[in-house]
């Protein structure tokens, strides 16, 4: 395959034509990775990993906790990725898949805080400390709502792609400044009085577990993600010739199940 | 079950039952929410477009000047 | 390019001063939000003097908060903006011009305020300087960025409340360090690392905001 040949192959997927069925077909095998990561991790979570030495049960939190904090900043650098090739580029879809990521980030940026909430309470005594991880985790929330919030308040489509593109590249830079500040506050403010350093020696299967839940949540992940995009294309390229296609394709099959 | 003694010790979590299941259940029901959303939204989407296309006609559809009538249910 | 910095900066300082009411309320807000907290904590004179830096570094970044919308509104509703930015002059040395003038009439008089202000929670007068030092560098960069999300949410419904959950998480580690100086000033270890990061942080945002924002500009009047 020569040079030309190649990229083209690969750009065809920024079509959103190309790319709507492409992410028709993918997104289901996504979603059934998933699933049997989420229940292979959970088996190596509770019945095969130990029992924590120090924490006892509740440590098992860590087999979401910790997929669900690593996932959340993942995904806005991923956002911050495609808002920069969005801008440099000017590929619609870029800032479809950006958009659609949002959601699932701010998701399991909650959960990393919820779950971190309810391992705090029995291992620290407090359901919420303001420790430098979570309170950047937390900040990282509220970057994900300005968003969001940005995106949906502007009607015009073209505006709230950039709008939002420019606001998640200003994020992105910010993060590890906020993440910067946020530890050299805490260990003015806290001393040595919570340490959430984790145990050095962790048993290779409470590592194992975890690995397969972080990679069962890339999977939900992409799946959810190429779902979402696909509305969000349906959406903005109503007015083609190929989404009346798929229009009058879906309504067929509606009929012929009513 | 080599890491538990019974099913009752499994779901106890070692007296930690209630900070471990809530974590395991509001993720997943966290996520099945966002995919029944993410699902909903797609019909919801394949049916207003539908309905668009019939109101605006299938030629003038193709034309930009026409806009969708109602924005419901972003997820 | 000197000449336009400076003939947008008089300008926009000339119609700051037209409209000096303007100035006045959020001065006056600055004031009221730091008076209020004896009220609601108690005027117990260690305790206030405890919180003294975080409540006044709070107060100052909500005023400039309340105050962001100002900086693009009335040149975006006139057409102004448009005719900037279709000007062959970098829209990046404008912009910085145009928040230095904004700076300078909201900014300036909250840092000038301020130690009197820091009297009347009991801050050690030996504090005052460092007070003062870290507002001067730190609410540029409140100034900086905040630009940059008034430039983002310029006319839309309900901008105001878009622009705090825009820029206050981009806010927190200006306050970590600008409050942090006058604490690390009054507990006798030195305020020198936290100004010279807030000095670090006004380089990098009078770097980098200025072209984020005419980014934005261009964006919100494509």
């Amino acid at each position: 395959m020569n040079a030309p040949e190649r990229s083209r192959s690969l750009f065809r997927f920024a079509a959103p034509h190309n790319f709507y069925p492409l992410a028709g077909r993918l997104a289901p095998w996504f979603a059934a990775a998933a699933l049997i990561l989420t229940f292979a991790g959970l088996w190596l979570g509770f019945f095969v990993a130990p029992t924590d030495a120090t924490q006892g049960q509740v440590y098992r939190v860590i087999f979401i906790h910790v997929p669900a904090a690593w996932m959340s900043m993942f995904i806005y650098l991923v956002m911050a990725f495609w808002s920069a090739v969005g801008l440099v580029m000017n590929t619609r879809l870029s800032f479809v898949m950006s958009q659609a990521l949002a959601p699932t980030g701010a998701m399991f940026c909650f959960v990393a805080l919820w779950t971190g909430a309810l391992w705090g309470k029995p291992t620290w005594g407090a359901y919420w400390v303001w420790d430098a991880r979570l309170t950047s985790q937390l900040l990282l929330l509220f970057l994900y709502f300005g968003f969001i919030a940005l995106t949906r308040a502007i009607e015009d489509p073209r505006r709230a792609d950039r709008a939002g593109a420019i606001i998640a590249l200003v994020g992105a830079v910010n993060v590890p400044i906020i993440y910067f500040s946020v530890q050299w506050w805490n260990t003015l403010h806290q001393g040595a009085s919570v340490s959430l350093t984790k145990a050095p020696s962790m048993a290779t299967t409470m590592l194992a577990g975890m690995l397969v839940m972080a990679i069962a949540a890339w999977m939900y992940t992409i799946a959810v993600v190429l779902w979402r995009a696909r509305s969000m294309i349906l959406e903005r390229e109503r007015h083609t010739e190929w989404v009346g296609a798929v229009l009058e394709r879906e309504a067929q099959l509606k009929g012929g199940r009513a | 079950m080599a890491q538990w003694e019974s099913w009752s010790a499994f779901w106890d979590m070692g007296g930690a039952a209630f900070f471990v299941w809530g974590s395991y259940g509001v993720t997943f029901a966290l996520m099945a929410l966002e995919l029944v959303l993410v699902l909903r939204r797609r019909k919801d989407t394949v049916t207003r477009l539908l309905r668009w296309r019939r109101a605006v006609g299938k030629d003038s559809a193709r034309k930009a000047g026409a806009s969708v009538p109602v924005m419901e249910s972003e997820t | 390019m000197l000449s336009t910095f400076l003939a947008v900066l008089r300008r926009d300082l000339l119609l700051a001063w037209r409209g000096r009411a303007d100035v006045l309320v959020t001065l006056a807000f600055f004031v009221i939000v730091v008076c209020l907290f004896p009220f609601g904590v108690g005027a117990e004179p260690n305790q206030l003097r405890a919180i003294a830096p975080g409540v006044l570094w709070v107060a100052a970044l909500l005023a400039c908060l309340l105050s962001l919308h100002r900086l693009f509104a009335q040149d975006y509703a006139d057409g102004t903006l448009e005719q900037l930015l279709l000007s062959s002059e970098p829209a990046a040395l404008w912009v910085t011009a145009k928040v230095l003038a904004f700076w300078l009439s909201t900014g300036l008089p909250v840092v000038a305020v301020a130690p009197g202000l820091a009297l009347l929670l009991d801050l050690e007068q030996g504090a005052l300087p460092v007070l003062v030092l870290s507002l001067a560098l730190g609410t540029p960069i409140l100034g900086l960025l905040g630009a940059v999300g008034a430039a983002l949410t310029l006319g839309l419904r309900g901008g105001g409340m878009l622009l705090a959950l825009l820029v206050l998480p981009l806010f927190v580690p200006v306050l970590i360090f600008g409050a942090g100086a006058v604490e690390a000033e009054m507990s006798g270890s030195g305020a020198a690392a936290h100004l010279l990061l807030l000095g670090g942080g006004l380089a990098g945002a009078l770097a980098l905001a200025p072209w984020a924002c005419a980014a934005a500009l261009r964006i919100t009047t494509d």
